[in-house]
């Protein structure tokens, strides 16, 4: 029988099948945060439990730490108390916790992978959407709340029902500039934020196999703002070639092994899927997101649309209140927007190939004087030190950027980054949700490169236009 | 868990799409180790004003639904599409319920979302969109409508208006609610099966059992 990639990884880690169509899904990887998991240990602590196998979870403080001065601590009482619980409750139950001070810690979705704890065929979860990143290594990746982090812990496993499956087909190659962010905004402007939900997405095609494991992740991470549970892609040399010699990957004959088994984790030609879409890579132009949801979205030579000529009443609305809390006019032309505050970083854009893309643009160049704050926050203290290793800190510095430690930082504003009310940011991440980044704050998503772009020019430009920064 | 069989109360309707668990909660409430205290941040940033310089107390706006006097402790809410999309932050649905709230009714949902009300004795009641519309209709024509949600016979229905619809909910889930079980001591009576699971399945695929304890 012909199986998709998802059958393959629900079929290996799925049983005791009941009745009513669900069964317990036994989870390989846990990713532990300090958001998401206090109340999770101690409800586990009140019952007596102790975690089922301590060493599958892996835990990082990476929603709360300050991106500067971290020799200080945490300022705040509360995200101080969270970062102690963590690992406290770590040491307690017996759970490996990368700290504030280790030179690897950063964003769960970038060291998981960065450390080889993502591995393919796992059954990865985490207290977290963006989990759905570690589906780019063949993983079922997917997002939980803390109960279901408590269950995780205390039984090593949840008790679920199958997802649906959907393959989002991307043909043809991307234009020169474009890269996978571009691809999953696209996406996301022709399915719609819940385009997606109840199924894993499977992301295959020649536009696919082109990018890194970078853009590969960019794109999983997102799946979850398609609504989708998971997203997927199946194991090839990229991928291998990535994971070979991380810390915790496999060696030795345990590689070899791993490997031949890793390689059949792929759909089988003709399988089916309860939905196939296709994109042309080829058409896709520099995306902006215009409003309060990553699904209003548009290329750089669009216009922000006028709510009157929207034919569904519930979106006409929502458009009406977007360009309300956005502060923007009908038609305005996206290249005229003018911003305020770049933000580079987060567990969609905070990889060594996402600066390497930004530091291009920004090389030899000056931020516009009225960009009043460009910040670059990479996603671990690794690919911090790989950034500095080529230099990409200089250009960054000398460009008029701040240049910070890792973490999630002005993704969501938890920590002390974050935008004033009515401040305008092009930011890299994933989400540009009301307040997201700040209360009042207005986010406008895009990829690395056009964001070092905007915070040149102190509007959106098309980095193809703009062209490259000075040579090295 | 509490059990969740019948609710009975006035509903509010939010008649927004996409409502996602930023608004339900921003992050900036989420610097909390315990489960309680969220309520009076549920939807702050439609809720209250902007806050004026000072950081004095926020004061309610009055456009927005939950704030009007007739919707005051209503237990269900009414909204569109996709709601509880984004985060998976279960902080969610305790300030919802932490607000009075104990069921709410739209299209769709975002999965997790949906995945931990369940888990916390909150109903999220997946309807029609045309049921939808027609609830939206009724509430708005009523001053404050009456509606009754009985998960034992998967009904939603607004008697004064005449309205009676079905719902779908999975068996393992309306069990759990309608008995309030705690699912972890649920599962742990099948521990024998997991054990059993894994043991076969580490065999299979060894690397997946290296302890990431050890040091590299
Ligand atoms: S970077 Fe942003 S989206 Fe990613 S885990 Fe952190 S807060 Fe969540």
């Amino acid at each position: 029988m012909t199986k998709t990639l998802f059958d393959k990884l629900w079929d290996t880690h799925a049983f005791a099948d009941r009745e009513d169509g669900t069964s317990l899904l036994y989870i390989d990887r846990h990713l532990i945060n300090e958001v998401s998991s206090p109340q999770a240990f101690e409800a586990l602590d009140l019952a007596g439990r102790r975690a089922w196998r301590p060493g599958s979870s892996f835990a990082i403080a990476d929603h709360n730490v300050p991106t500067t001065e971290r020799g200080f601590g945490i300022a705040d009482p509360l995200s101080r108390a969270q970062v102690d619980a963590l690992e406290r409750n770590c040491r307690n139950q017996g759970i490996a916790f990368l700290g504030m001070a280790d030179m690897r810690q950063g964003i769960e979705h970038v060291v998981g992978p960065e450390q080889g704890v993502t591995l393919p065929g796992m059954t990865v979860v985490c207290g977290d959407s963006h989990t759905s990143t570690h589906g780019a290594f063949a993983c079922l990746a997917f997002g939980i709340g803390t109960s279901e982090v408590e269950h995780v812990l205390a039984t090593q496993s949840l008790r679920i029902r199958r997802m649906k499956s959907m393959r989002v087909n991307v043909q043809g190659e991307l234009a020169p500039g474009l890269v996978a962010k571009d691809i999953v905004l696209a996406l996301i402007g022709q399915i719609g934020t819940s385009g997606a939900t109840g199924h894993a997405i499977e992301y295959a095609g020649p536009a696919i196999r082109a990018l890194s494991m970078e853009g590969r992740m960019t794109i999983c991470n997102m799946s979850i703002e398609a609504g989708a549970r998971a997203g997927l892609m199946a194991v090839d040399d990229t991928t291998i070639a990535y994971l070979r010699g991380r810390p915790h990957a496999p060696e030795g004959e345990l590689w070899d092994q791993a490997v031949a088994y890793w390689r059949t984790l792929k759909s089988d030609e003709g399988a089916v899927f309860d939905r196939e879409i296709t994109l042309d890579a080829s058409r896709i132009t520099p995306q902006v997101t215009w409003g309060t949801s990553p699904e209003m979205v548009t290329g750089i030579d669009g216009l922000v649309p006028d709510p009157d000529r929207e034919p569904d009443a519930a979106r006409r609305e929502s458009y009406r209140r977007a360009l309300t809390y956005m502060g923007l006019a009908p038609n305005t032309p996206i290249r005229a927007i003018q911003l305020d505050k770049v933000f580079i970083g987060s567990c969609t854009n905070a990889r060594i190939e996402d600066l390497r893309a930004a530091a291009a643009v920004v090389r030899g160049r000056r931020k516009a004087d009225s960009i009043s704050l460009a910040m670059v926050v990479p996603g671990s203290g690794l690919v911090k030190e790989q950034a500095e290793r080529e230099g990409l800190d200089r250009d960054f510095v000398a460009a008029g950027f701040e240049w910070r430690d890792s973490g999630c930082s002005m993704c969501m504003a938890m920590n002390a980054d974050r935008l004033s009310p009515g401040e305008r940011c092009a930011s890299t991440s994933n989400r540009n949700f009301e307040g997201r980044q700040g209360a009042g704050g207005r986010t406008h998503l895009v990829s690395p490169a056009m964001a070092a772009a905007a915070a040149i020019a102190g509007h959106f430009v098309d980095v193809r236009e703009l062209g490259p920064g000075e040579q090295r | 868990m509490t059990p969740f069989q019948r609710c009975e109360g006035v509903v509010v309707p939010l008649d927004r799409l996409n409502v996602d668990t930023d608004q339900i909660i921003p992050a900036r409430f989420l610097t909390s180790i315990s489960r309680s205290g969220f309520g009076p941040n549920l939807f702050y940033g439609w809720r209250y004003l902007p806050a004026g310089p000072g950081g004095a107390a926020p004061v309610p706006n009055p456009d927005f639904e939950l704030n009007e006097e007739r919707f005051a402790g209503a237990p269900i809410l009414l909204t569109r599409r996709n709601f509880g999309c984004g985060s998976s932050r279960e902080h969610a649905v305790w300030a919802l319920q932490q607000q009075g709230f104990r069921v709410v009714i739209a299209p769709t949902f975002g999965d997790i979302f949906y995945q931990n009300s369940l888990k916390n004795g909150f109903l999220p009641v997946v309807l029609p969109e045309e049921a939808v519309d027609e609830l939206f209709q009724a509430a708005r024509k009523a001053n404050a409508l009456q509606l009754v949600v009985d998960l034992e016979t998967q009904t939603v229905s607004a008697p004064s208006a005449g309205l009676r619809y079905s719902f779908e909910i999975d068996g393992f889930s309306r069990d759990c609610l309608l008995r309030g079980l705690d699912d972890v001591a649920l599962t742990l009576t099948e521990a024998d099966a997991i054990r059993a699971f894994e043991t076969r399945h580490l065999a299979a695929y060894p690397w997946l059992a290296r302890d990431l304890n050890a040091t590299t």
